[in-house]
């Protein structure tokens, strides 16, 4: 049986910057992924690096996902210098455009509430009026009312970041094993087995990072991660030449030069088939905030299934049943890979998670006992 | 280049390829008429600026791109030639030209 | 609108399958993106010269085209399907339906249909030779689509290259059409020879007319003295910019046209665009849909007819497209299973022997090996510039399958969005892990199945 020092379950974008943190330290690590064919929300997502929604009623996600933020530009040069793969990450901030003054002011009223619950940690925000706006972006449209900008905000290109983290954790000695989806597991305190891909394999401790598949195995590792599919549809148009010089939240372009269309939420359980309606939602309102949007083809569009806990913060959690099991859960793959690479994975390699996660435990979903 | 064969069909519409005035028999495609003109090529790839011409005009290759009546990046072989109509090169990505 | 039957692709399948179940009382729409019917089989015919360079079999695509228009059948031309809803219901107490979205002169629309018959028909196997990008470089069929469609022929020296009927026939053509070409470079390995003898005498005997009419187009070219090289192997095409010459293992000759030809194979990107049951076809190389005798496949609402569930060439393609039709009126209670049964037998003794040939010319034709393991240097997707090399290192670096690899690379993410290098890009990477070509899975691709844009999409007309 090969023996490892870390079994990482989950070849995703949060499997891959974990076992990338891990192998960077020099630990023996399995990466244990399945085959070609499946859910991989690590496909479908929009390259933001994105703060400032993050968090809203619960400081610490903000904080955690402003450390992660911070940690990006480390990690995008330690990956280009090791890979060669250009990671394309711009940090100059980032707009949310309001449509209605409705948007306008619950978006303002949610910038307010951040800055407060940030307290002394400060959280930097102006809120923009349309003449601003269109002085930025070129062709900006008649029915934007005003909109939101940090500091924090960027973009990637996350394709490049998946490929890179790959590449990089195999030029650190990382083991990968695709198709291999986890037939059997054994679980003891520091003593983990799992049989994979036709093969047994085994490791003092192991982080699940599999993202809707985590849902069924952590009980077998004495955690639980109540995650569900959150269903999200995006457009793809023509490359084109350059056209903004910041991303928003649901509209940005891509080194390529192609621009991503979003956002939608639809619950449809794990169903990733495309629904024209919301395609067209997502069309018109890219159409009422870009007009001249409307003369681009749409090349190629997708939908997949975000992996969303029951109030759609981060799910981090060690097991006390079977100490040494641990375990990563969150829809912001891309925005946490430097958190999951630069902070968690050296907690992890630690043998403990540091309390600033013990908020995002999943003791948290616990219903209390009537005080 | 391609040249109309002995017997063809009178060339009967008249288009312009990168300027310049060449004429196609009806039911001819944009990329034929390209094709007469006998351009080099007909669109640099915007992936890797190679040059490239129509390969399968049959609309499964999208190599055929072309700027047609101001339009970018329409199949040249789905878009059947009429009077007038102005044929120029898909240089790389589309511009933008936001009013 | 609702109808009973939708079908998409008016080339032979759709077109006899809409003439027919229109005659059988189903209210049919066949949908098609050109802007007239005949597929690519026939393209161009209604304008035709007859006799015709292109031959007998050209014309034989116009009755098809008159009774589609003398039939009630509704008929939208210039108008793609963009999506295809497969479990769709018009009553939501009743069956499942199908709902289509289409989009025609920049203005969306959808469409509900009882029933839907995918018939888009076949493309051409891609052939990754070094250089094959070049302007100049072409396929055998797209220089006959430019002789049906305008008269045009290749000025300059063409060089024909590959191997199938397709490719002595465009030769003929040309030929007949004034513009004969330099060389026919024929690619068929020798052990193709032994394998194709091993066909049953019986097969043969029922293809002896096709046998006929090939060998018939082997002796037409001797006598137009166009040079025939036969197992040509280390096909490159040469030039800077432009082809200018085309190489082989012990050969070169100056061109300014290649067409390539090794074959064709379903279209399956709508097919797989709905995530049907689909099969690996080892004795034709390539993956086709699962479907029964009647086309339907692995869901309820949808049937395939035509090249497009399996090659069978323009005259099978029609008649399964009958069958599908009869099988759609039955599904749909106009007529029962009895009647369906027999109109269909006739039906099916012509379509065993127009299939005849198939299995001879599939052994015979089958492609080499090296059309699956291009050298690393070459260009396996053409949109994205990903080299066969890139796609190896991917797979060394324990990429699954070919979509792991696209989001690595971003081949199949390009304008064709992996019609061309789908079949490539699981072989190459089959080759690399060392496994059968089945067993690497395809791509998925989605909806929109044709470029829309963001303006159609989102309802309003564009200018």
């Amino acid at each position: 049986m090969r023996r490892f020092e870390f079994i990482v379950i989950g070849g995703g974008l949060v499997g891959t910057a974990i076992g990338y943190g891990l192998s960077r330290a020099g630990l023996t690590v399995a990466l244990v992924d399945e085959g070609d064919v499946a859910y991989r929300a690590s496909r479908g997502n929009f390259g933001l690096v994105w703060v400032q929604s993050k968090g809203l009623g619960a400081p610490h996600y903000q904080r955690w996902t402003r450390a992660s933020a911070a940690a990006w530009p480390l990690l995008a040069s330690e990956l280009e210098a090791r890979t060669g793969i250009a990671i394309g990450l711009e940090q100059r901030g980032g707009l949310q455009l309001c449509l209605s003054e409705d948007e306008l002011a619950t978006r303002r009223a949610v910038m307010q509430q951040m800055q407060r619950e940030a307290g002394n940690f400060g959280f930097d925000y102006r809120m923009l009026d349309p003449a601003e706006l269109a002085a930025m972006l070129p062709g900006l449209g008649q029915a934007v009312v005003g909109g939101s900008w940090t500091p924090y905000d960027g973009h990637a290109n996350s394709l490049a970041l998946f490929h890179a983290l790959h590449q990089g954790f195999a030029a650190n000695g990382g083991t990968y094993l695709p198709r291999s989806s986890v037939t059997e597991a054994f679980a003891a305190p520091h003593d983990f087995r799992i049989e994979a891909g036709g093969e047994t394999i085994g490791a003092p401790a192991i982080v699940l990072a599999a993202g809707l598949g985590n849902a069924s195995l952590a009980p077998l590792f004495g955690l639980s991660t109540p995650v569900r599919p959150q269903r999200g549809q995006i457009l793809v148009t023509e490359r084109t030449t350059k056209a903004w010089p910041i991303p928003l939240g649901s509209i940005r372009q891509t080194p390529e030069g192609t621009i991503l269309l979003g956002s939608s939420e639809e619950e449809v359980g794990f169903d990733t088939g495309q629904n024209p309606q919301v395609m067209q939602k997502i069309a018109r309102r890219a159409v009422l905030t870009f007009p001249w949007l409307a003369e681009l083809q749409i090349v190629r569009a997708w939908a997949a299934l975000r992996v969303m806990p029951p109030d759609g913060l981060p799910i981090y959690d060690e097991s006390e049943r079977f100490p040494g099991a641990f375990t990563a859960n969150c829809h912001s793959g891309v925005t946490l890979a430097g958190a999951h690479a630069n902070l968690f994975a050296p907690m992890v390699a630690q043998g403990a998670l540091d309390p600033v996660l013990a908020p995002f435990s999943a003791r948290r979903f616990d219903v209390p006992a009537a005080a | 280049m391609f040249r109309p064969r002995p017997d063809s069909r009178e060339a009967t519409i008249a288009v312009e390829v990168e300027g310049r005035t060449v004429r196609v028999p009806a039911g001819a495609s944009a990329a034929a008429a390209v094709l007469v003109a006998g351009l080099a090529s007909i669109r640099d790839n915007p992936a890797d600026g190679g040059t490239r011409a129509p390969y399968c005009m049959m609309g499964i290759c999208f190599e055929c791109l072309a700027e047609i009546d101001g339009v970018p990046n329409r199949q040249g072989c789905m878009v059947a030639a009429r009077p007038g109509m102005r044929i120029r090169r898909q240089r790389g990505a589309r511009s933008l030209a936001i009013e | 609108m609702t109808v009973d039957l939708a079908i998409v692709g008016a080339g032979p399948a759709g077109m006899a399958a809409a003439a027919l179940a229109a005659e059988l009382g189903l209210d049919t729409l066949i949908i098609d993106e050109q802007d007239e019917p005949g597929g690519q089989i026939y393209r161009g015919g209604a304008r035709a010269a007859d006799p015709s360079p292109l031959g007998a079999d050209y014309l034989a695509g116009r009755p098809l085209v008159a009774a589609l228009h003398s039939s009630a059948a509704r008929y939208r031309p210039a108008t793609t399907v963009w999506h295809i809803d497969p479990v769709w219901h018009i009553d939501p107490a009743g069956p499942p339906a199908a709902l289509l979205s289409l989009v025609s002169g920049g203005a969306s629309e959808t469409v509900a249909a009882r029933r839907i018959l995918v018939a888009t028909g076949a493309i051409e196997r891609p052939v990754p030779i070094p250089g094959w990008t070049l302007p100049g470089v072409m396929t055998a069929g797209a220089a006959q689509i430019l002789l049906k469609t305008a008269d045009l022929v290749p000025d300059g020296r063409c060089v024909l290259a590959g191997q199938g009927p397709l490719l002595y026939l465009v030769a003929q053509q040309l030929a007949a059409a004034g513009a004969p070409p330099v060389a026919v470079l024929e690619t068929t390995p020798g052990e193709n020879y032994l394998a194709a003898t091993s066909c049953r005498v019986g097969e043969l005997w029922a293809a002896r007319r096709d046998l006929a009419k090939g060998l018939g187009l082997l002796f037409g070219l001797r006598r137009a003295a166009i040079p025939v090289r036969r197992g040509v192997r280390g096909l490159r095409a040469l030039g800077r910019g432009r082809l200018e010459a085309v190489a082989w293992d012990g050969g070169e000759i100056a061109a300014e046209h290649l067409l390539l030809h090794e074959g064709v194979i379903p279209n399956i990107q709508i097919s797989l665009g709905l995530q049907l049951a689909h099969q690996w076809d080892e004795r034709e190389l390539c993956w086709r849909p699962t479907v029964d005798q009647w086309g339907r496949t692995s869901l309820a609402t949808v049937a395939i007819a035509g090249d497009g569930a399996g090659i069978v060439g323009a005259a099978a393609a029609a008649l399964t497209g009958r069958l599908a039709a009869l099988d759609a009126a039955a599904l749909l209670g106009r007529i029962d299973l009895a009647e369906r049964d027999r109109r269909a037998a006739p039906i099916r003794a012509s379509l065993a022997r127009e299939a005849a040939i198939q299995p001879f010319l599939a052994a015979l034709y089958r492609p080499a090996d090296n059309l699956f393991d291009p050298p690393d240097a070459v260009v396996v997707c053409r949109c994205e510039a990903v080299s066969a090399g890139q796609i190896r290192r991917a797979v060394r670096l324990g990429a699954p399958g070919p979509n792991q690899v696209k989001a690595f690379l971003r081949c199949g993410m390009g304008p064709c969005q992996g019609r061309v290098c789908g079949p490539l890009v699981g072989a190459v990477i089959a080759k690399a892990r060392g496994v059968p070509l089945g067993e690497v899975e395809t791509y998925r691709p989605r909806a929109p199945y044709k470029p829309i844009t963001v303006g159609a999409l989102a309802g309003l007309a564009s200018r």
